[in-house]
C-alpha cells in the first residue's frame, strides 16, 4: 500500500483550527435567535442576535466613537501598568527585605474593589481620561508586578554564579541575564494585564463619565440600560470584549516576536 | 611542568583544616587539608552529597569558608589580558544563554570583563576551535547536542585563559561514548594549556583516564580519605582503558570509595 507523507507527518489544517469555534458560534446564535422568538422573550430582557446586529449597524458611528474612547483609556492605563509594573517588579527583586516590605501593598492593588475606589479617582484626577486610565492601571498593574518578580526570581542560579565569578556589575547582570531570562514571565503578565485594562477602563467610565467630551463604552452601556435599549447594551458589551481581545492579540503578537528573538518558548 | 599563573613554589590551592557549615547547621566539609600544585590535573571522587561541589564552590569563591583556611593562589594570578578572574568553572549542565549564539556565549566572560568586542570574538573563536566546534560558532544552543553544549561550556570557561579550571561532573549527563570522547579532548586541552584542573566526577574510569592524581572523599561531613597519584603514562590514548594497569588504578579507587561509603566507616 502506498503511504503518503501526510500519513507519517500529520498536519494541522486551517479549518480544523477555525472550524470548531465557528461552528459553536453559529449553533449558539441560531439557538439564541430561535429561543427568543419561540418563547416570545421581551426584547428589553434578551434581544435576539438579529436585533443586536441591527443596533451594531444603525449605531455604528456612536459605537465606533465609544470604542475608540475606551480604547484610549485602556491603552493609556495598560501603558502605565507595563512601565510601572515592570519597574516595580524589578525594584522588588533587588532584595528580599524590600519585597517583604512592599509586596503586600502591591497585592493591595489586586484586592482593592475598583468600583468603590473609582469615585476617589474622579476626585483626585478629575472626570475624564485621566481617571479612566488610572482605573485601568489599578486593575491591570498587579499581574505585571507579580510576573516580573517571579521571572526575575527564577533566573538560573548557576548562571548567576557564573556572572558573579566574572565580577559582572549589577547593571550587566540585569540587562544581560535577569531581564532576558524573565521575558517569558513578563510577557505573561502583560498579556493578562491587556484584558484587565479594558475592564478597568469601562469600570472607570461608569464613574468618571465622559472622557474628553466623548462617551466611552461604559457610558454607552449605562445609557442603553437607562433607555432599556438592551440590543445596544449587548452591542456595546460585544465591542468591549472585542476591544479586550484586540489588545490581547496585539500584546501577544508583539511579545511572541520579542520572545522568538530571545529563543524563549512563545 | 611550567606553572602558568603563579609561582611554582606556592601551590595553586592550599587548604588547612578547611570546613564548611550550611545555613541550617549541616556540616558539609570538615578538616580538609589539601595542596594542589600548579599545572596539576586532580580528580575528586566521593559519594553523592559528600561536599565535592561545595569544595569547588569554596575554591571558586562562590561560598565563604566557615572553618580553617583556604588560599587560592591562582585566583589572584593574572588570567587572560583584561580579565580579572583567574578561575574558570564548568557546571554539571552547560548553562548557556539560549538567546546567544555559541560565539556570543563563549565571548560572554570577556564582555563582562570589558575586553573590546573584536578581541573578545577572536579569542572566543580560538577557544571554539580548540573544542572542535568551529562550524557551530554561529548556531544557537538549542541547535546543538548535549555533548556539543558541554564543549561550548568548556570553551566559555577557558576563554579567559584561567590558571585554574574547576569542573563539576561536566559529562555526567552524557552517554558513555560521548563522555569518553570529551574526556580525551579535555586531556588534550590540558596538555596543551597546562592549566591547573580540579575535576569532580562519580566515574572511576573517567578519573583514572583524565587525572594525574585522585582524591577520594568520605560521606558527609566530607573528609579526604585517599590522595594518591594515578600511576599511568602521561600520554594516554583511548585504548588505555582496557589495560591491566588502568584496571588496577580503578580498583584502588573503588576500594577506597566502597570502604568509606557507609557512615560507620567514616573517618573520625
Amino acid at each position: 500500500m502506498k503511504r503518503s507523507n501526510d500519513m507519517t507527518r500529520p498536519k494541522t489544517r486551517p479549518y480544523s483550527l477555525v472550524g470548531p469555534p465557528v461552528a459553536t458560534f453559529v449553533v449558539i446564535v441560531m439557538a439564541w435567535e430561535l429561543a427568543v422568538r419561540v418563547l416570545d422573550i421581551p426584547r428589553f430582557l434578551v434581544p435576539p442576535p438579529s436585533a443586536v446586529l441591527s443596533a451594531l449597524i444603525n449605531d455604528l458611528a456612536t459605537l465606533a466613537g465609544s470604542t475608540m474612547t475606551t480604547a484610549r483609556g485602556a491603552l493609556f492605563g495598560f501603558f502605565l501598568s507595563s512601565i510601572i509594573g515592570t519597574c516595580s517588579g524589578l525594584v522588588l527583586s533587588l532584595s528580599k527585605t524590600l519585597e517583604r516590605g512592599l509586596y503586600p501593598y502591591a497585592l493591595f492593588l489586586q484586592t482593592v474593589p475598583i468600583v468603590a475606589v473609582a469615585p476617589l479617582l474622579v476626585l483626585w484626577f478629575g472626570p475624564g481620561l485621566r481617571a479612566v486610565a488610572v482605573s485601568a492601571f489599578i486593575v491591570s498593574v498587579f499581574p505585571v508586578i507579580a510576573n516580573t518578580l517571579s521571572g526575575l526570581r527564577g533566573v538560573d542560579p548557576r548562571l548567576k554564579d557564573l556572572f558573579r565569578l566574572y565580577g559582572a556589575s549589577r547593571i550587566d547582570t540585569l540587562f544581560r541575564l535577569d531581564l532576558p531570562f524573565a521575558l517569558p514571565s513578563i510577557a505573561t503578565g502583560l498579556r493578562v494585564a491587556s484584558g484587565l485594562a479594558v475592564i478597568g477602563a469601562i469600570v472607570g467610565e461608569f464613574v468618571a463619565g465622559f472622557s474628553e467630551g466623548r462617551a466611552g463604552l461604559g457610558i454607552t452601556v449605562l445609557a442603553a440600560y437607562r433607555q432599556l435599549r438592551t440590543d445596544l447594551l449587548f452591542a456595546a458589551v460585544i465591542l468591549a470584549s472585542l476591544l479586550g481581545l484586540a489588545l490581547f492579540v496585539a500584546v501577544n503578537t508583539a511579545s511572541a516576536l520579542v520572545l522568538r528573538r530571545f529563543r524563549a518558548p512563545v | 611542568m611550567s606553572s602558568p599563573g603563579g609561582d611554582a613554589a606556592v601551590p595553586c590551592v592550599r587548604a588547612r583544616g578547611l570546613g564548611h557549615v550550611f545555613g541550617d547547621g549541616t556540616v558539609a566539609l570538615d578538616g580538609i587539608d589539601l595542596e594542589i600544585e600548579h599545572g596539576a590535573f586532580v580528580a575528586l571522587l566521593g559519594p553523592s552529597g559528600c561536599g565535592k561541589s561545595t569544595l569547588l564552590r569554596l575554591i571558586s569563591g562562590l561560598e565563604t569558608v566557615s572553618r580553617g583556611s583556604l588560599a587560592v593562589e591562582c585566583a589572584h594570578a593574572r588570567a587572560g589580558e583584561g580579565v580579572s578572574t583567574g578561575i574558570g568553572f564548568v557546571f554539571q549542565d552547560a548553562h548557556l544563554l539560549p538567546w546567544r549564539t555559541v560565539l556570543e556565549n563563549v565571548a560572554l566572560p570577556l564582555e563582562l570583563c570589558d575586553v573590546p568586542r573584536e578581541q573578545a570574538e577572536q579569542r572566543a573563536l580560538k577557544c571554539i576551535a580548540d573544542v572542535e566546534l568551529g562550524d557551530a560558532a554561529r548556531r544557537f544552543p538549542d541547535e546543538l547536542s548535549g555533548g556539543m553544549r558541554m564543549r561550548v561550556s568548556i570553551a566559555r570557561a577557558l576563554v579567559t585563559e584561567p590558571p585554574l579550571l574547576l569542573l563539576d561532573e561536566p559529562f555526567a549527563a552524557l552517554d558513555e561514548l560521548t563522555r569518553q570522547r570529551l574526556d580525551e579532548r579535555l586531556r588534550d586541552l590540558w596538555k596543551r594549556r597546562k592549566t591547573t584542573v580540579l575535576f569532580v566526577t562519580h566515574s572511576l574510569s573517567e578519573a583514572v583516564f583524565l587525572a594525574e592524581r585522585a582524591i577520594v572523599m568520605s560521606r558527609r561531613p566530607g573528609r579526604i580519605v585517599l590522595d594518591r597519584p594515578i600511576d599511568l603514562p602521561f600520554e594516554r590514548a583511548g585504548g588505555i582503558r582496557t589495560d591491566v594497569a588502568f584496571a588496577r588504578q580503578t580498583a584502588v579507587l573503588y576500594e577506597a570509595l566502597e570502604r568509606y561509603d557507609s557512615p560507620e566507616n567514616a573517618p573520625v
